[in-house]
C-alpha cells in the first residue's frame, strides 16, 4: 500500500523510504510512515542545513542554553536569566496572512515558556512585495492584525521589529517573530523524559484535524495550488494559550515536573520523541486518551494534527494530583495519555493495541543529513557590477538632494512603520522604556536596575548580493542597534529564511550566509543560542532574496541609562562615530533614485565594528550621549533625519566631507549623503561633554568628530562646504510618517 | 490602605495594577481570583484590562458572570471605590454597573499609543486630586473602545456630571482628530450616579513611573489614596 504516490505525498523520497525501511526492518504502516514523514521533514530535521549550522559559534560564559532545547538562554547576572528564540511562520501566512501570523506569534510564546521563563516581549521581522501592489496591503493587514490579535491579547508587548519591502518577497512573505522571557537561572526547565514509569500528560486545546502535514508544507514550494492548502493552517487561540501560560508556569513552582514541551510543528509526534530522545528514554501513549475536538480521528491524524496551543507534560510519577488539582484551577484539564518507558521507542497505542512502533533514534539522531552541492549563482557577477561612473540620470522626480532625501525618507522601507506598530500593544506589563520606532525594543526588568535591549534585523537586497557579507553586516546591525541603546550585546538568535535547498546555487547562498553570522558572532561575542531555518520559500521557482535575520539580546546594567535615536536638547554637538567611505552599493538610494539593486554591499571590518560597539556601552553607562541612532538605511542624511523626528522639532547644521567616488557630481554628493558605510553612528553630546567623549573614542581607536550641532527647525547638511540639504524639520517629518500610512489612508481613521 | 485587583482569566493587565498600587505607591495589593466570592477587606477594587475569558463574545460579556462579580457589585452598592481599566471598564458597562457600550473603534483597528484626556470631574475617589480641566497624558490599547449610548443616556450622563474623562488634544480642546476611537462626546471615562464607580478606557497604571514616559497616571490612584484616607469613604469590604 505504501507505493510512490504515497510517498510523494509524504514529501519522501525514494532514498529515504528505503534507509526507514532498513532501520524498522520491515515496512512502515501508514501511521508510522506519517510520523517519519514529519520527523524526517526539513522543518523538523533540519536535513540541508544542519552541517552548516554546526558551525556556528554556539558556546560562551554568558550562555546558559544553547541550541537544541525549546529556546536558547543567557545569564544577565542577579540570578536571572533570559531566554530568546526566532522563529518563522512564512509558509502559512501566505496562505492565511491573520491565522498564519498569530500562530506563529502563538508558537514562539510557547517555546519561551516551556523553558519555564515568563514571556516579556516580542519583535517581529517581516518582509512583503511592493506595497504599490494590492495584494501585499492585504497579506501587511492580515499579517498585522493576526499578530496584534495574537500578543495583544495574550498580554505580551511587541516592542519592536521591522519590515522591509521588496519584489521578490511578493509571493512569499516572511513572518518571523521573536519572544523574550525572564525567570531564575536556576529554574530552567527543559523538554526532556526520563524516569521509567513516570507520566506523560496532555493539556490545552482539544487535537483536531487542523494542520495534519503543516511541517511538511514549510519543507515544500509554492505554486499555483498553494491556496487550497488552506486546511493544513492552523486557528489560533490566544485566550486557551493565555491560561496554558499561567497555569505552566504555576506548574513548573511546584518539582512536580522532569520535563515539559509544546507541541507545535508535527504536534505530539514531534514532542513525545524529541522529548524520549533528549532523556534517552521511550515514550508510550495511547492516542485514545488524546482530547480531540472531532470524531472518528485516526491514530494517523492525531499524531500528525497541528492544533495549536498544546503542551506535554512529563510528570513524576505520585504527583500527578497536584498538576491536575493546578490545571483544573485554570479550566484545563490534563490528561494522563502515557508513561516513560525504557526501551527507547516511541510506542504508540489505540485503545491498548499497538499501532506504530519506532526507535526514537530513528526519528531524530538517524534522521538524514544531506551536505547538498553547492555552486556559487551566476547572477552574481552581473548585479556585483557597479560603476557609478555610468550610472545615468536619476528618477526625474528627483530634482536635487533635498528631493532625493525626502524621496528616500518616504519609501516604506525607510519611513515611519507607526502605522504597523500602533496596532500591538507594546505597554503592557510596564516594562516597556525604549518604544517601538525609537532603536532597540528595551525593557526593564523589574525589581533590578536592569534592563534587556533586542534587536532583530536583516538585509535581504545586501544578502541577494553577497550572501557572506550580507549576513555579517545583519549581525553587526542587530548588535549596534542594542549597542546605540547602552546595552552590550550578549547573545545572538537566527532566522534563516531561504530558497530551495534542493539547487546548489541556493544552497551556496545558504553556506555562504552561515559563515558570515559565524564570522560575524565570533568578532562580536554574541553567540547563537537557536534559531530557526525556513527553507523552500520559492513561487513558482522563483526564490526570496537569501534573507537571515537576526536577532540580538543585550543587557544594560542601568536601565535609567537607556539611550534612545531622537535629540534631546538644541546645542548639542553631533559626533559622527565611524567613517563613511560613500559606498552606495545595495543602497536603498540606488534603488529609489535609479531603480537599481546592484554592486558590492558595504565593506564590514569586525574589529572596527566591535571597537564601535565597546565604545557606545562605555558611554552610554558615563551618560555621555543624550540620543544615538544607527547609520544604516539610507545613509548618514537619513539618519540625521530620523534623528530630528520625534524630538520635538529639533534640528540639525551638519557639515560633512565630500567622499571621491566616480561618476556626476550629484553621485559624489550622493555618495557621501546616502551611502550605507557600516559602523557608523550619530550621538549627541552635551556641549561640556564633548571632548570626553572624543578622548574616550579615541582611546577606542574609534573615528570620532562633531560634525555640527543641534538646534533650528530645519535640517541642513553642506558637503564639502556647499548646502547640499536643507528642509524644514517638519517638511521631513510628514513625508517620513505616511510613508507606509498613506496606502492603509482611506481605511484608516 | 489596600487595593484588590482582580483576575479574571484572561486579564492581562492585572500585574500592572499591583505593580502601580504596591510598588509604585507603596500601598497594600492583593489579587483576588474571579471565582472568589471574597474581596479579603479590601478599601478599593479594580477590574484590570485584558481579554477576560477572551473576550470572544463581546468584550466583558462573559467576565461579568464570574462569582466574584457579586462581591464586587455589593461593594460598590455600599459606596465602595471601584476602577474599571480599559477591559475592567467594558466589564463594568456589561454588568450594567455603568451604562452604555462598546463598539469597534472607527478605524477598525487597535490602536496602543499616548493620548490626552481632561479630567471633567473631581467629586469622584479616583479623580479628587485633579483638577478640573487638567490635561493627563496617558495610553490607550483597545480594538473596542468606541463608547456607545443613546443620546438620552449621553444627555442623562452629562446632566449628572457623570462624565469624568474626555479625549482632548494636548490643550484640553475636544477635537475629532483627538478622538481615538470615534467615541461618543469623546467620552474616555464615566462614574456611577452614586460617583464611586469609575471606568475608563485610557490605562493609568501604564502611566505612573516617568521612565515609561509619562507618570501623569499617578494623579488617578493618588486621588483614591487620598480619599480613602481622608475617611471620606467608608467602605470595605
Amino acid at each position: 500500500m505504501i507505493d510512490p504516490k504515497v510517498l510523494e505525498r509524504h514529501g519522501l523520497k525514494p532514498d529515504e523510504y528505503d534507509r526507514i525501511v532498513a532501520f524498522m526492518g520491515r515496512e512502515p504502516n501508514l501511521t508510522e510512515l506519517g510520523i517519519f514523514s514529519v520527523m524526517w521533514s526539513e522543518h523538523c530535521s533540519y536535513k540541508s542545513s544542519r552541517v552548516h549550522l554546526k558551525t556556528l559559534p554556539t558556546g560562551g560564559p554568558q550562555v546558559l542554553q544553547g541550541p537544541g532545547e525549546n529556546a536558547g538562554a543567557v545569564d544577565i547576572g542577579e540570578g536571572l536569566a533570559a531566554v530568546f528564540k526566532i522563529e518563522s511562520h512564512n509558509h502559512p501566512s501566505f496562505i492565511e496572512p491573520y491565522q498564519g501570523a498569530a500562530t506563529g506569534v502563538g508558537g514562539i510564546i510557547r517555546d519561551i515558556f516551556t523553558m519555564g521563563a515568563r514571556p516579556i516581549a516580542l519583535l517581529n521581522s517581516l518582509r512583503f512585495g511592493s506595497l504599490e501592489d494590492p495584494a501585499t496591503r492585504r497579506l501587511l493587514e492580515g499579517v498585522v492584525a493576526g499578530i496584534a490579535g495574537y500578543g495583544n491579547s495574550i498580554g505580551i508587548p511587541t516592542v519592536g521589529g521591522e519590515i522591509a519591502f521588496e519584489p521578490s518577497y511578493a509571493g512569499n512573505p516572511l513572518v518571523n517573530v521573536f519572544c523574550l522571557g525572564i525567570e531564575k537561572a536556576s529554574d530552567i526547565i527543559k523538554g526532556v523524559a526520563s524516569g521509567a514509569g513516570n507520566a506523560v500528560y496532555y493539556v490545552g486545546a482539544k487535537t483536531g484535524r487542523d494542520g495534519i502535514h503543516g511541517a511538511t508544507m514549510a519543507s515544500a514550494e509554492f505554486d499555483d495550488k498553494s491556496a487550497e492548502k488552506r486546511p493544513a493552517v492552523q486557528v489560533g487561540d490566544p485566550f486557551m494559550e493565555k491560561l496554558l501560560l499561567e497555569a505552566c508556569l504555576e506548574v513548573m513552582k511546584t518539582d512536580t515536573l522532569i520535563g515539559i514541551q509544546d507541541m507545535g510543528a508535527a504536534g505530539l509526534t514531534c514532542s513525545t520523541t524529541e522529548m524520549g530522545s533528549r532523556g534517552g528514554a521511550g515514550v508510550e501513549i495511547d492516542v485514545a486518551k488524546v482530547p480531540q475536538r472531532e470524531s472518528g480521528m485516526t491514530p494517523y491524524e492525531i499524531m500528525l494534527s497541528e492544533s495549536q496551543e498544546r503542551m506535554l507534560l512529563v510528570v513524576k510519577r505520585g504527583r500527578e494530583a497536584e498538576v491536575e488539582r493546578i490545571f483544573e484551577k485554570w479550566d484545563l484539564h490534563a490528561s494522563h495519555i502515557g508513561e516513560v518507558t525504557t526501551d527507547g521507542l516511541l510506542r504508540v497505542k489505540e485503545n491498548g493495541k499497538v499501532v506504530a512502533e519506532i526507535p526514537n533514534r530513528a526519528l531524530t539522531d538517524e534522521a538524514p543529513v544531506y551536505r547538498r552541492p553547492m555552486s556559487r549563482p551566476e547572477y552574481l557577477d552581473e548585479v556585483q557590477t557597479l560603476d557609478l561612473g555610468t550610472l545615468g540620470t536619476r528618477d526625474t522626480r528627483i530634482r536635487d538632494d533635498n528631493a532625493a532625501l525626502l524621496a528616500l525618507l518616504g519609501s516604506p522601507a525607510i519611513g515611519s512603520k507607526r502605522w504597523v506598530y500602533r496596532q500591538y500593544d507594546h505597554m503592557v506589563r510596564t516594562n516597556t522604556i525604549n518604544m517601538p520606532g525609537m532603536g532597540a525594543g528595551v525593557v526593564r526588568i523589574k525589581d533590578t536596575d536592569r534592563a534587556l535591549a533586542m534587536s532583530v534585523d536583516g538585509n535581504g537586497r545586501y544578502c541577494y548580493l553577497d550572501p557572506r557579507r550580507g549576513a555579517m553586516l545583519a549581525v553587526a546591525e542587530a548588535a549596534r542597534n542594542v549597542a546605540c541603546a547602552g546595552a552590550k550585546p550578549l547573545a545572538a538568535t537566527n532566522c534563516l529564511n531561504f530558497g530551495n535547498p534542493e539547487r546548489p546555487a541556493i544552497m551556496w547562498q545558504f553556506g555562504q550566509a552561515v559563515e558570515g553570522i559565524g564570522e560575524a558572532c565570533r568578532a562580536l561575542d554574541t553567540p547563537i543560542t537557536g534559531g530557526n531555518v525556513s527553507l523552500y520559500n520559492e513561487t513558482d521557482g522563483k526564490a526570496i532574496y537569501p534573507t537571515p535575520v537576526i536577532g540580538v539580546v543585550g543587557l544594560l546594567e542601568h536601565a535609567d541609562r537607556v539611550v534612545s535615536r531622537c535629540f534631546r536638547a538644541a546645542g548639542d554637538a553631533i559626533v559622527l562615530l565611524g567613517e563613511g567611505r560613500g559606498e552606495l552599493g545595495g543602497s536603498e538610494y540606488l534603488k529609489v533614485a535609479h531603480g537599481l539593486v546592484q554592486g558590492q554591499p558595504p565593506a564590514l571590518d569586525l574589529k572596527a565594528e566591535r571597537a564601535l560597539q565597546d565604545l557606545l556601552v562605555e558611554l552610554a553607562g558615563a551618560r555621555l550621549m543624550r540620543s544615538a541612532h544607527d547609520c544604516s538605511d539610507g545613509g548618514l542624511a537619513v539618519t540625521l533625519a530620523e534623528c530630528t523626528f520625534d524630538s520635538g522639532g529639533i534640528g540639525a547644521d551638519v557639515s560633512i566631507d565630500e567622499v571621491a567616488v566616480a561618476g556626476s557630481a550629484d553621485t559624489g554628493r550622493a555618495a557621501a549623503l546616502f551611502g550605507e558605510s557600516a559602523s557608523r553612528v550619530v550621538v549627541s553630546v552635551a556641549p561640556d561633554a564633548t571632548t570626553d567623549v572624543l578622548t574616550r573614542a579615541k582611546a577606542a581607536g574609534v573615528p570620532a568628530r562633531v560634525i555640527g550641532r543641534t538646534g533650528g527647525h530645519e535640517l541642513r547638511i553642506a558637503v564639502g562646504g556647499q548646502v547640499a540639504v536643507a528642509v524644514a524639520v517638519s517638511d521631513a517629518e510628514r513625508a517620513w510618517s505616511s510613508a507606509v500610512e498613506h496606502y492603509f489612508a482611506k481605511r484608516v481613521a | 490602605m489596600k487595593f484588590a485587583v482582580v483576575v479574571f482569566p484572561g486579564s492581562n493587565c492585572d500585574h500592572d495594577a499591583y505593580h502601580a498600587a504596591k510598588d509604585v505607591l507603596g500601598q497594600q495589593a492583593e489579587y483576588i481570583w474571579h471565582k472568589d466570592t471574597d474581596l479579603k477587606g479590601a478599601d478599593v477594587v479594580i477590574l484590570p484590562g485584558g481579554f477576560a475569558h477572551g473576550d470572544y463574545l463581546r468584550t466583558g460579556a462573559m467576565a461579568r458572570f464570574s462569582p466574584v462579580m457579586k462581591e464586587v457589585q455589593a461593594f460598590a452598592a455600599k459606596g465602595g471605590p471601584v476602577l474599571g481599566i480599559c477591559n475592567g471598564f467594558q466589564v463594568l458597562l456589561e454588568a450594567g454597573m455603568l451604562p452604555g457600550a462598546m463598539l469597534r473603534n472607527r478605524g477598525l483597528k487597535f490602536l496602543c499609543e499616548h493620548v490626552h484626556i481632561r479630567v471633567e470631574q473631581t467629586d469622584t475617589p479616583f479623580t479628587a486630586a485633579c483638577r478640573r480641566g487638567q490635561v493627563l497624558r496617558i495610553p490607550i490599547a483597545h480594538g473596542d473602545g468606541n463608547y456607545f449610548a443613546e443620546p438620552e443616556v449621553i444627555a442623562k450622563l452629562e446632566a449628572n456630571r457623570q462624565v469624568v474623562f474626555r479625549y482632548t488634544n494636548a490643550n484640553g480642546e475636544v477635537t475629532d482628530e483627538a478622538n481615538p476611537n470615534g467615541s461618543a462626546a469623546a467620552i474616555a471615562g464615566l462614574c456611577n450616579e452614586g460617583r464611586n464607580v469609575v471606568g475608563l478606557m485610557p490605562h493609568p497604571e501604564r502611566a505612573c513611573e516617568s521612565v515609561l514616559g509619562s507618570a501623569d497616571g499617578l494623579a488617578i490612584f493618588e486621588s483614591v489614596v487620598q480619599t480613602i484616607k481622608s475617611g471620606a469613604l467608608v467602605a470595605r469590604a
